[in-house]
């Protein structure tokens, strides 16, 4: 078994909303030195055998991330 | 002229999109995700809801259906096909139409009757409007706000591929006011807003709905009078 883990976050370019709002809240918690929030999305998969990143990289484009608005970074687990 | 309407998990417009090619005169035909035939319809519609949960994104994993397999090659050759909200969606998630539908810039879910003018009167799918016409549809998105990159949005414009604007208000953030695309060829269409939801006085707040299947009647019409196939057959 090896764990494959895939980094999805939106294009620097493309607003993202939820990051904002979560900004936006942390002053109420007293956070007043947070300049920018943006929110991804972390997904793992297990392969079965060996990790296969080539495999990864074609199931990040092909599904996982949406390569119009975002980009996406793979990577072996280190305690897979 | 038999318009074919997809049923996704998780659909949730279908039946009105079924009753409003009824209306407009052509035979519904209910299409079913997992089935890859499209059943020798002339034109097909993905309708709005949240098709497979609309996890991980909104229309991509109907992207992969078996039944969008074969809609993505026949609208390739030429075939009629209107998404309409997640079916807007799933046209962008499976490269039919250029850009991606994210968030609403509010993060509110927005509902309510809203204004387009009709820019492009030059598809399959609003032929039967005039160029600048004002319409009253429905919208009902929590993620429908149209982006693309600024080279794709130029390029859209320039060719005459933005087919409606949001006008008195934009419901959601998309760039340039962007309510509805269509693909080179004018036979993809994409748009946020619920024609479907437009057709009868009782349940919508205008007719102006019924104009796009109306449109791909005619179109269709057309194609049969100039010899052409309409693609559809299998």
């Amino acid at each position: 078994m090896a764990r494959v883990v895939v980094d999805v976050m939106l294009k620097p370019e493309i607003l993202d909303p939820q990051g904002q709002a979560v900004a936006n809240a942390l002053p109420r918690l007293g956070v007043t030195d947070v300049s920018s929030v943006r929110i991804g999305r972390r997904i793992e998969i297990e392969f079965a055998g060996e990790a296969d990143l080539d495999r990864a990289r074609e199931i990040a484009d092909k599904l996982l991330a949406n390569p119009v608005i975002e980009d996406f970074d793979i990577r072996v687990a280190e305690d897979a | 002229m038999r318009i074919g309407v997809v049923t996704f998990p998780g659909s949730l417009d279908d039946g009105d999109a079924a009753r409003a090619a009824r209306i407009a005169g052509a035979e519904a035909v209910r299409l079913w995700h997992g089935d890859p035939e499209l059943h020798g319809v002339d034109a097909v519609v993905l309708p709005g809801g949240f098709s497979y949960g609309d996890y991980l994104r909104c229309g991509a994993i109907a992207r992969f259906a078996p039944v969008m397999e074969t809609i993505i090659d026949a609208a390739r050759g030429g075939l009629p096909v209107l998404g309409i909200c997640n079916g807007f969606q799933v046209l962008c998630e499976a490269h039919l139409l250029p850009g991606a539908l994210t968030r609403n810039q509010h993060l509110h879910f927005r509902n309510r009757d809203q204004w387009l003018r009709v820019v492009s009167p030059d598809t399959a799918w609003t032929n039967n409007f005039t160029e600048g016409q004002e319409i009253l549809i429905p919208v009902k998105n929590g993620e429908g706000c149209y982006v693309a990159d600024a080279h794709t949005l130029d390029a859209l414009e320039a060719e005459g591929r933005v087919v409606a604007r949001y006008i008195n208000g934009n419901p959601n953030g998309s760039q340039r006011d962007i309510a509805a695309i269509t693909n080179e060829a004018g036979n993809v269409v994409g748009i946020m807003p619920h024609p479907e939801h437009a057709v009868e006085a009782l349940t919508g707040p205008s007719l102006d709905g019924l104009g796009f299947f109306t449109s791909v009647l005619r179109a269709l019409a057309g194609a049969t009078a100039g010899g052409q196939q309409s693609g559809g057959h299998q």
